[in-house]
């Protein structure tokens, strides 16, 4: 029976691992679609970044609220984790609670504060699930939230509910064998939750509750490993994205726009300035100027895409979103996740026919941006929206003219009169005149 | 009757003189006819406290900033480069400017085309001011005790951090600072920025510097006050469209300066 188990075990571990491996892959390749971009300046502060954001999560803070039930989540998860160590020797080498013996009355405190964080990720989820669908908070319901982003958020709390009971029920059934002198059942001492749910399984006969017990560890190891793989299909691959992201997140001041590097040699030539480097040397092949298309924006704009858990805080902050434009950050970033899914996918893989601009996002949502970076500052992983906004606007604006009107004027008054309104450069000074004549 | 002295950089050099600042005031500055009074304003000040300062007068040009904004990389650089070439010629060394969109653009977006600058914002020099004491704003007491309320400019908060020194030159009038619901990091956009400006919103269901406005009136201050020329004319637009122009008015820090030291 043992040794079935085991090989079972070993099969289901293989198995995860070899989905997990072939997921990271595929994102991997879908942030490599990319172009190139230094980020690997000043590791301090991208450490520090990394810290304080996504380990420290203090953008969350903003709103004490879900942030304080969201670090009991995440706690938890990365917490009780740590026990899964233990889930997958014991499942390996067919042993029960390997380190019970070796920790003694450490390892019942260990456990009780696990149980402890079990049934605090049991309450913050369902808190989350009625402010998603009960309480309905605005950010959780715009258009972008389709089925999948809705059916995904819900699934995603329902498992983590789902596998906090398992494992408080695996510990009360195990408690009860243990009462029972069940063979095999190391003493783990009185654990403080599921003490409490002991009475439930005392009146079953040990075969039941070996069954049971058996059932509650294979659901909560089953369910930790789909989970793992699930995620990485979900919005909620932040829960590792977050720190690369974080990471490589802009150091630069917010209002900066990225130099484009390829247009400045073309300026230089057409002023008669002097270029940089090897003039002779001929010119880098110039791609697209802008984006049209995922492999136009740079990797970290992917990784953002990756990263995004569609939690709506940009959106909620957008003046142009609250103003009912058709823009919405969050629906910036879920586009371009799912054109580089659709893109990786696909047999054509870009060549199909679509493009990021026009098929998945529209000029009227990229036109109603202010470029105010409040969604950069709202975003509790540090993802820009904002500079994919851009970039598809330089597509727009130098491949295909195809800029709103005014615009197009205002480039005409500053190229004619250096000034984006309709003025005589000569006036320019004017104002001094009334001043002088005071 | 006062005059006031207005160098430009070519005349200053031509007496082979170098001012110790160039201010740079930009396109709202120079054309919009609202917003010259800040220019005035600002250069009142200046007069008034004997700094060396110097304009470029005709030879000032768009730094670029809308036409980046809007995607236009090229006309973006040309004017640019034109305009570091002009700084070179003069050897600028620091500017101060009234506009929140010139000065990212002067102060982040140039060094990569080759123009490093000590780029200032207007809010911060004119807390260096009354941090020195060339400024005693307060001594005329025409605010005192007045509700003001400030907005914050998304290209001087969020996109550079500027979020004290615009409120510090307030409190130096004495007057009485009360903040909107969204200030600093979490500021609502006055609609104008990215080029907005420049063109029609897109349809929706309401203005955004409506909705800004709206927030700034329910402060209860009689005396917005801003620190950029989108930003100015945005929330005198919306006061105007809540037909509170009467009792409410939209003012550029270095006016309201100006005002209290009665220049
Ligand atoms: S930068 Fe653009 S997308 Fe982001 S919040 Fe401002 S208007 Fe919305
Ligand atoms: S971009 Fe950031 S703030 Fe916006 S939905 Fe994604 S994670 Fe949330």
């Amino acid at each position: 029976m043992h040794i079935i188990q085991q090989l079972l075990f070993i099969l289901v571990l293989g198995v995860a691992a070899f989905l997990l491996f072939k997921r990271i892959q595929f994102i991997k390749k879908g942030i490599k679609l990319g172009k190139p971009l230094d980020r690997t300046d000043n590791s301090s502060a991208r450490w520090r970044s990394m810290l304080l954001v996504a380990f420290g999560q203090k953008k969350m803070f903003k709103n004490p609220l879900p942030a304080l039930l969201h670090l009991f989540v995440y706690v938890g998860f990365v917490v009780i984790n740590i026990e899964v160590f233990e889930f997958i020797i014991d499942g390996v080498a067919g042993t029960h609670r390997i380190f019970a013996p070796f920790l003694g009355s450490f390892y019942t405190v260990l456990l009780s504060f696990f149980e402890f964080l079990s049934v605090s990720v049991f309450v913050a989820c369902a808190i989350f699930l009625i402010r998603r669908n009960i309480i309905r908070v605005p950010r959780f319901h715009k258009p972008e939230m389709k089925t999948w982003p809705t059916l995904d958020a819900n699934l995603i709390l329902i498992f983590e509910i789902l596998l906090t009971s398992a494992i408080l029920l695996m510990n009360a059934s195990d408690q009860a064998l243990q009462a029972k002198g069940a063979e095999h059942y190391t003493h783990t001492g009185k654990l403080f939750f599921s003490s409490f749910l002991v009475p439930l399984f005392q009146n079953s006969q040990v075969s039941t509750l070996i069954v049971l017990e058996r059932f509650f560890w294979w659901f909560h190891i089953l369910g930790i490993l789909g989970f793992a793989v699930y995620v990485t299909y979900s919005k909620h691959l932040h829960i590792f994205m977050a720190f690369p992201n974080t990471y490589f997140a802009n150091l630069n001041p917010m209002g900066e726009m990225a130099n484009m590097d390829s247009v400045t040699n073309e300026v230089k030539l057409m002023l008669g300035l002097p270029l940089e480097g090897d003039a002779s040397a001929p010119p880098a092949e110039v791609g697209r100027f802008g984006a049209k298309d995922v492999n136009d924006l740079t990797w970290k704009s992917l990784m953002d895409s990756f990263t995004c858990t569609e939690c709506g805080r940009c959106t909620a902050e957008c003046p142009a979103n609250q103003t009912g434009k058709k823009l919405s950050p969050r629906a910036i970033m879920m586009a371009t996740r799912d054109r580089v899914e659709d893109v990786l996918k696909g047999e054509k893989g870009l060549e199909d026919g679509k493009s990021l601009l026009g098929d998945y996002i529209s000029k009227e949502e990229i036109n109603a941006c202010t470029s105010c970076n409040a969604c950069v500052e709202a975003c509790p992983v540090l993802i820009d929206p904002l500079s994919i906004i851009l970039e598809l606007r330089r597509y727009i604006s130098m491949e295909e003219s195809g800029s709103p009107a005014a615009w197009n004027a205002m480039f005409q008054n500053i190229e004619t009169n250096f000034a984006p309104w309709k003025f005589a450069p000569t006036d320019r000074f004017n104002w001094a005149e009334d001043l002088k004549k005071i | 009757m006062s005059t006031y002295n207005i160098p430009t950089m070519a005349e200053m050099a031509a007496k082979g003189e170098s001012p110790e600042i160039l201010f740079w005031v930009g396109c709202a500055g120079s054309f919009d006819d609202r917003y010259k009074s800040v220019t005035k304003a600002f250069v009142k000040i200046l007069n008034k406290v004997g700094v060396s300062f110097a304009v470029l007068g005709q030879e000032e040009s768009c730094t670029g900033d809308p036409a980046r904004r809007a995607g236009n990389e090229f006309l973006f650089q040309m004017q640019a480069m034109s305009n570091i070439q002009v700084f070179e010629g003069y050897n600028v060394k620091k500017i101060v400017t009234a506009c929140p969109h010139c000065f990212n653009t002067l102060k982040n977006e140039y060094p990569a085309l080759g123009g490093n600058y000590e780029v200032i914002h207007h809010s911060t020099f004119l807390q260096q001011l009354i941090d020195e004491g060339k400024v005693k704003p307060a001594d005329g007491q025409a605010f005192k005790g007045q509700k003001i309320t400030y907005h914050d400019s998304c290209y001087l908060g969020r996109a550079n951090n500027v979020y004290e020194a615009p409120r510090r030159v307030l409190e130096a009038l004495d007057t009485e600072l009360v903040e909107m619901k969204r200030c600093k990091t979490n500021g609502l956009c006055c609609g104008a920025g990215g080029a907005q400006m420049f063109k029609d919103s897109e349809p929706g269901t309401k203005e955004i510097n409506v909705e800004r406005t709206e927030e700034a009136l329910e402060t209860g201050a009689k005396i917005i006050a801003s620190a950029c020329p989108f930003c100015l004319t945005m929330l005198s637009d919306g006061v105007k469209a809540k037909e509170k122009e009467e009792e409410v008015k939209v003012y550029d820090l270095a006016e309201l300066i100006a005002q209290a030291e009665d220049l």
